[in-house]
């Protein structure tokens, strides 16, 4: 371990650190950043929907030409959408959120100094780092940024001719997210070896906290389904620049045919949705893992069922990669092959209810610690399930016909895994701020944050569902032009002030995080009164995380208000740390 | 420059938000888990935050009455979908009820209390299978019933003497052939458009020369496409350019136009216009409609079949429309021998 005590520079201190710790930051931060770009861009196109004619200075001074006299036009429109999903399921909730966590938590609750390789790790960022830069840069070319959607389907996102974004736009998208792919695989590869190999002395795979095993698993889908992406991605670039014809054939735009020929966009299709799927699951198992270690600590209980939540998210992972083609029920895809993938899909429930019906029971008789960090947790649980339900109807074939791509598959995956993902990265943030930066996060603005922040998400994605029952289809730039949906203009009215009030309530978050980092309070070494391992180490960060050697443990990571035979709790506290050894006459559960 | 000084007002509120609560928190003892007293207002708030989601899910479904598609589905097979669709939103508003609630009143219910245990309680497999299989048997019903649903709907092999119609999708507008007597679409390819023939349909294709388009020049759309009552069409859509998405959301019928290849969709319109019309949720919907167009001085309008793009497309795909008319069969069949053919069209 002589290595870790070398002397630091500002430089690799700061910047090209190899250190977990300060990685999980960078990803924090930059997370963060990328983050309110994203919800920025939110509101833009909230406004556009519920007053389209209406003139905003806002969007004028944000989008300069492309919101002339204060109305964003066509074109811009499509570019938020498509720029707001991409940053958002990406760079906030894959790279942000598991991003950070990983990071800071693996090597801290399973007891190792660091990665497995602090230098691929700190590669990793970097590439994060430099995909996110050539994101933001793809906002200001002159054709403007990508406006396929964010599942950037051919021919649309092949052909400039097309949609002014698939231009110079569209190349940078394809580029960042090559990047992005890159970064992501380095670090996934990065956990699964570090989970393996790296846990200290007695930290079997049955004793891992649950965060860890989410994270772990969705390394796993990660570098399954990642490459997949890369190769659509590589082959679109191909079709785009080097005329080659995979997903394109047959096509006659702007007055002449094109030498497309023999290509199909279905291919594209399955390729993206084969990583498009288990994405999703990328984006909502480590919020998942957060949240379970979150209420089990303070719900004072045990988590309900560990070895089901294990096996759940092992399930639900497994699943997650033979169900991509429910996206594509009504692409032309033969039907045989969609009620394959509708028996399929619809089998996710099951693991997904005993998760729910898992947390549910780890409420029941607990003493319940209702901090910031806790009430993130609860609404994930809620907002997972209030999204989850509705999956039943878009998994199922026959049912999914009549929502396709409309409001109502906005508001089912913006609950289930948007809010429930950024919930559970709220809740990451509070709940291990004292880990990250030795200090604590202002407690009465994490209770406000919350509380406007659940409240608009359901004012927001609520109402949403009846919208998509109405036949709306989404990505439309308004809906005035058919008649049929001028009554759900006021409705459009109710979701978009909720969603600027969601937004701007934000703002109570970064100046409580930004704040508090230098200003907050100094963090005790145990303050949730937890049991994983990360919160012996000492408070302020050292390089190798323990300053002697590191402990072993002895036990799960729930032993919460356990009691020994009289009734009586243990040692008098409602906690027994991993790292205390089995006593007389206790039995290892 | 105008976009800084936005930057810089949300930064004002930020550093507000820190000064003002620094105030309130001056005298405060810290609790770092949770005081007593923040378990008890927010378990209260908890209690409030379910009420104010049942009161949205009421508000919504009772505001979302007259909003919705009519219940009344345009099509045979729609009714299939009507009925599944109605079985499953039964069954998740139940559950949504039940779990939502279970959550926030346990949570206010066992918010904590300073001194009392929790209930070590880790473990009980009678519990988990009962959670595992009752979800196990519903889905089964559910997935079951959801595939024979799927094949009624997707299954038009055995349709007697169905119309054939193509569906002809470009940026950003639709365009129509009807097979023609021989009932059978002449040939197509985006490289034989040229000059009048929008479609690119084969004109020395034998079956070309009966088909019926319903195409028109540059600048113009296709008005209305008519369907029969009672008679079973089956759609061919192809695209000229990008994906669009053929969505008849009266019919719950929906399939992706894709370059390339010709994709199929089926039914039975089995409501004309004029029926539906007449329909209660349409009047509902459509006065509706026709009070906010009056306020806003629009004329008042009726309603019709719609066939929209669903598949994200360019710049004006939010508008990339067609009427659709269902007429009983005797009417669609005077209607039909009005248009020209490619014969009659090409003396």
């Amino acid at each position: 371990m002589s290595d870790h005590h070398h002397k630091e520079t500002f430089v690799t201190k700061y910047v090209f650190s190899q250190d977990h710790k300060m990685i999980a930051k960078q990803y924090l931060i930059t997370g963060i950043v990328m983050g309110v770009i994203g919800v920025f861009m939110s509101m833009l196109f909230r406004l556009q929907l519920a007053y389209p004619e209406q003139s905003f200075s806002i969007i004028e001074a944000f989008l300069g030409r492309s919101g002339e006299g204060g109305v964003m036009t066509p074109d811009m429109y499509l570019s938020l959408v498509t720029i707001h999903g991409t940053i958002m399921v990406f760079f906030v909730l894959t790279a942000g959120l598991s991003g950070t966590f990983s990071n800071l938590l693996i090597p801290l609750q399973i007891g190792a100094r660091d990665m497995a390789s602090g230098f691929l790790n700190m590669i990793s960022y970097w590439l994060f780092f430099l995909s996110s830069v050539v994101m933001v840069l793809s906002l200001f070319v002159e054709t403007g940024p990508a406006s396929a959607g964010w599942t950037i389907y051919p021919p649309l996102s092949a052909l400039p001719q097309a949609i002014a974004g698939s231009g110079l736009g569209m190349t940078l998208w394809l580029v960042s997210m090559a990047i992005f792919i890159a970064s992501s695989l380095l670090g996934a590869l990065n956990y699964i070896v570090t989970v393996l190999n790296l846990r200290t002395l007695g930290m079997k795979m049955t004793r891992l906290p649950l965060t860890i095993w989410a994270f772990f698993v969705t390394a796993i889908i990660g570098v399954v389904s990642f490459p997949v992406l890369l190769s659509a991605a590589l082959l679109l670039i191909f079709d785009r620049s080097f005329g080659t014809s995979f997903y394109l054939s047959d096509i006659f735009i702007s007055g002449e045919v094109l030498h497309y020929k023999g290509g199909s966009p279905i291919l594209f299709e399955h390729l993206f949705w084969f990583l498009g799927h288990p994405e999703v699951y990328i984006v909502l198992l480590p919020a998942l893992g957060i949240t379970s270690e979150i209420i089990a600590t303070n719900s004072r209980k045990p988590i309900f069922g560990y070895r089901a939540m294990v096996m759940s998210i092992i399930a639900i992972a497994f699943l997650s990669t033979i169900v991509w083609g429910h996206h594509m029920f009504v692409t032309g895809m033969n039907p045989f092959l969609g009620s394959v993938f509708t028996f399929t899909t619809l089998l996710i429930a099951i693991p997904s209810a005993v998760k729910g019906f898992n947390y549910i029971t780890t409420l029941w008789k607990g003493n319940l610690q209702l901090n910031p960090a806790m009430l993130f947790s609860i609404g994930l649980v809620s907002t997972f399930i209030t999204g989850g339900l509705t999956g039943l109807i878009l998994g199922d074939s026959a049912l999914d016909i009549n929502v396709h791509d409309t409001y109502f598959v906005v508001a089912h995956f913006h609950l289930v895994m948007g809010i429930s993902a950024i919930f559970g990265m709220f809740a990451g943030v509070y709940h291990w701020f004292p880990k990250l930066y030795g200090r604590m996060m202002n407690k009465d603005l994490g209770y406000l944050h919350f509380w406007i922040t659940a409240i608009a998400a359901y004012g927001v994605f609520f109402p949403m569902h009846f919208v998509g029952l109405a036949g709306l289809p989404r990505r439309y730039y308004n809906n005035t032009a058919f008649p049929i949906f001028d009554d759900l203009m006021e409705i459009n009215v109710v979701m978009t002030v909720f969603a600027i009030i969601g937004g701007l309530a934000q703002i109570i978050f970064l100046a409580n995080f930004f704040f508090s980092i230098s200003k907050g309070k100094k963090a005790p070494q145990n303050p949730w009164r937890s049991n994983t391992l990360e919160w012996t180490t000492p408070v302020e960060h050292m390089h190798g995380n323990w300053p002697g050697e590191i402990p072993a443990v002895h036990r799960w990571a729930y032993d919460y208000s356990k009691t020994d035979e009289n009734g009586e709790l243990w040692g008098g506290q409602d906690f027994t740390p991993q790292v205390l050894p089995i006593r007389d006459g206790e039995e290892e559960f | 420059m105008k976009a800084l000084l936005f930057i810089i007002i949300f930064v004002a509120i930020a550093v507000a938000c820190w000064q003002f609560v620094k105030l309130l928190g001056l005298t405060k003892v810290e609790d770092q888990t949770a005081t007593e007293r923040e378990n008890n207002i927010n378990g209260w708030l908890m209690l409030a935050l379910m009420a104010f989601i049942y009161g949205l899910m009421i508000y919504s479904m009772y505001g979302a009455k007259d909003m919705l598609l009519p219940q009344l589905s345009a099509s045979a097979e729609g009714y299939h979908i009507d009925i599944l669709f109605k079985i499953s939103m039964t069954l998740i508003l139940v559950v949504q009820f039940i779990l939502q609630f279970l959550i926030y009143y346990f949570t206010f219910k066992y918010r904590g209390v300073k001194g009392r245990k929790a209930y070590f309680f880790a473990d009980s497999h009678k519990l988990e299978i009962i959670w595992t299989v009752i979800p196990t048997i519903v889905l089964a019903g559910l997935i079951i019933y959801g595939l024979w649903t799927w094949n009624q709907v997707m299954d038009s092999s055995d349709a007697e003497n169905p119309l054939i119609v193509e569906l002809y999708a470009k940026q950003f507008q639709w365009e129509a052939r009807y097979s023609g007597a021989d009932n059978e679409l002449g040939n197509a390819s985006v490289r034989m458009i040229e000059g009048t023939n929008t479609m690119g349909v084969d004109m020395s294709d034998k079956n070309a020369s009966d088909d019926i388009p319903l195409m028109v020049g540059e600048g113009k759309f296709v008005k209305e496409l008519h369907l029969p009552k009672g008679r079973k069409v089956i759609f061919k859509l192809r695209s000229q350019d990008v994906l669009h998405s053929a969505y008849m959301p009266h019919f719950r019928a929906q399939m992706n136009c894709v370059p390339g290849m010709v994709t199929e969709m089926a039914f039975t319109p089995t409501v004309t216009t004029a029926e539906m019309r007449l329909n209660d949720d349409t009047k509902a919907k459509f006065e509706h409609i026709n009070k906010i167009r009056t306020e806003k001085g629009e004329e008042a309008v009726e309603f019709d079949y719609l066939l929209l793009c669903n598949k994200i497309c360019g710049s004006s795909h939010y508008n990339m429309q067609l009427k659709i008319v269902v007429d009983e069969e005797a009417d669609f069949n005077k209607w039909i021998a009005g248009q020209k053919t490619f014969a009659q069209l090409n003396n």
